[in-house]
């Protein structure tokens, strides 16, 4: 059997969890932990990701989709470069309404892009929020080429999951065609 | 919704930049920033918008107005501070034509040919540019953009293209660090050089120069002359920094020594180790189409 793997990264609290959990046709196989009371990161969630998160999709019975989440906190960087091993694509996930975090969001895919020259896409996430940046304002902060596909995405509806992953999916499929 | 954040994470070049990329017409407004007691995503302090601090007007992409709400932006004194008003005419001005719009009082000076038309163009966009200049050297608060709103029709628009301003603003930065490095602390105060009667013989001093030199006491903190002057820092630090390097004022620092705080050393990520490119094996095409019919299908 055939297993090929997607990885889902971005800044803390961006929404990789929530989307793999959203698509994901296991439970997702999360190691969250619970953050201390007394932390900032307290203050905007409840657990973060420390190792990975890791979904799967089955094609059929010669083929299966892995999805690994990153853990977002730069203490747990050690843990990318390995999960971005052998991935056939990325998709870095925006928290649309947290401006504070796009120049890590920005500095995430360019570490990405540095350990392989896989296909990504941007997911501009938290569209749903009030407070959200539209993607044509992310696309100028987080200074994106006219060809990279930045998509607006709402992490918990899979609709919206879906699409993302299908972009990325259309993506490989035209950078092996050039 | 309006586009808000907080300039010390999107700064107000790359604000200037987002707004001239995309044409937009509408008002950035610049806040005091108030701390929440909470961490940011970034485990920053978080900040709520508090006193509005600045605001600058955009109309497709092109700068049409700006203000810093702490302090006069009239047309007088605009035009008092760019010596196209005596002082005594501005006090005249300000007592006789408080009840007027600038707009109004700029066609009656037009009219009573004090200005030409082209003066006030001048000093406006002057003004506006240098309130801009100023933004981009902000580090912190608040903001929002809210599409569509604009500037009260009684202020006098100007039309400046935004690609210029960011080009001398960014130079500006530079020079504006430079003289920080010179003068670190405002609270600082400022005393005559020796033999300043020797030193001043033959100097020829701006009027602007002139006043900051009429305040030269070490009784006096540079904050408070600027205050007084209705100067922004980088324009008193630049005539600062003139006037010491002719040998005329010397900067004095405060007694109280602050006990020195040592910045954090960020810990090395992995960002910044630069990893190295390594080499994919392609996917086969027919792996890619089955996981789009899926995904299709779900």
């Amino acid at each position: 059997m055939q297993t090929v793997k997607m990885v889902v990264t971005g800044p803390f609290s961006s929404g990789k969890t929530e989307f793999i959990r959203s698509i994901s046709e296991i439970d997702v196989v999360s190691t969250e932990r619970g953050i201390s009371k007394n932390t900032g990161e307290a203050q905007v969630k409840e657990a973060t990701t420390v190792a990975m998160d890791f979904g799967r999709i089955t094609v059929d019975d010669d083929l299966v989709l892995y999805l690994f989440g990153t853990p977002g906190q730069r203490r747990f960087d050690f843990m990318w470069e390995i999960l971005a091993e052998g991935m056939l694509g990325f998709i870095v996930m925006v928290d649309s309404a947290k401006p504070e975090t796009f120049r890590e969001a920005k500095s995430i895919l360019e570490t990405f892009r540095a350990y392989a020259p896989t296909p990504y896409v941007v997911a501009a996430n938290k569209q749903d929020h009030p407070e959200a940046w539209n993607p044509d304002d992310l696309r100028i902060a987080l200074r994106l080429e006219p060809e990279v596909k930045l998509l607006p995405c709402i992490a918990k509806e899979r609709d919206s999951v879906r699409n993302v992953l299908l972009e990325l999916l259309y993506t490989i499929l035209e950078e092996m065609e050039q | 919704m309006p586009l808000q954040g907080n300039i010390r994470d999107f700064s107000t070049t790359q604000l200037l930049n987002l707004v001239n990329l995309s044409r937009r017409t509408g008002m950035l407004t610049i806040y005091e920033g108030l701390p929440t007691g909470e961490k940011d995503a970034m485990k920053n302090d978080k900040m709520a918008p508090g006193k509005e601090r600045a605001r600058v007007a955009f109309n497709k992409g092109k700068l049409t107005y700006a203000a810093m709400l702490e302090r006069d932006n009239s047309l007088v004194t605009v035009l008092n501070k760019a010596g196209k008003l005596t002082d005594e005419q501005a006090r005249v001005l300000r007592e006789r034509a408080s009840n007027i719009t600038d707009k109004a009082l700029a066609m009656r000076l037009i009219g009573a040919k004090y200005v030409t038309q082209q003066d006030i163009l001048d000093v406006m966009r002057r003004h506006t540019e240098d309130i801009i200049y100023e933004l981009m050297t902000w580090t912190e608060g608040p903001f929002r953009f809210d599409d569509n709103e604009q500037p009260s029709s009684d202020v006098i628009p100007v039309l400046i293209e935004l690609e210029n301003v960011i080009i001398e603003g960014g130079r500006r930065i530079t020079e504006q660090r430079e003289l920080d490095k010179f003068i670190d602390d405002l609270d600082a105060s400022l005393e005559f050089a020796d033999n300043p009667k020797e030193r001043f013989k033959g100097i020829h001093l701006s009027v602007n120069e002139w006043k900051v030199v009429s305040y030269v006491n070490p009784k006096n903190t540079i904050r408070q002359i600027m205050k007084v002057l209705n100067m922004s820092e980088v324009e008193i630090k630049r005539i600062l920094y003139s006037l010491n390097q002719a040998g005329l004022v010397e900067i004095v620092k405060p007694q109280a020594v602050r006990p020195g705080v040592k910045a954090p050393t960020p810990a090395a990520s992995v960002a910044q180790r630069k990893p190295q490119a390594r080499p994919q094996k392609p996917p086969e095409k027919k792996v890619v189409l089955s996981l789009i019919e899926k995904l299709k299908s779900m």
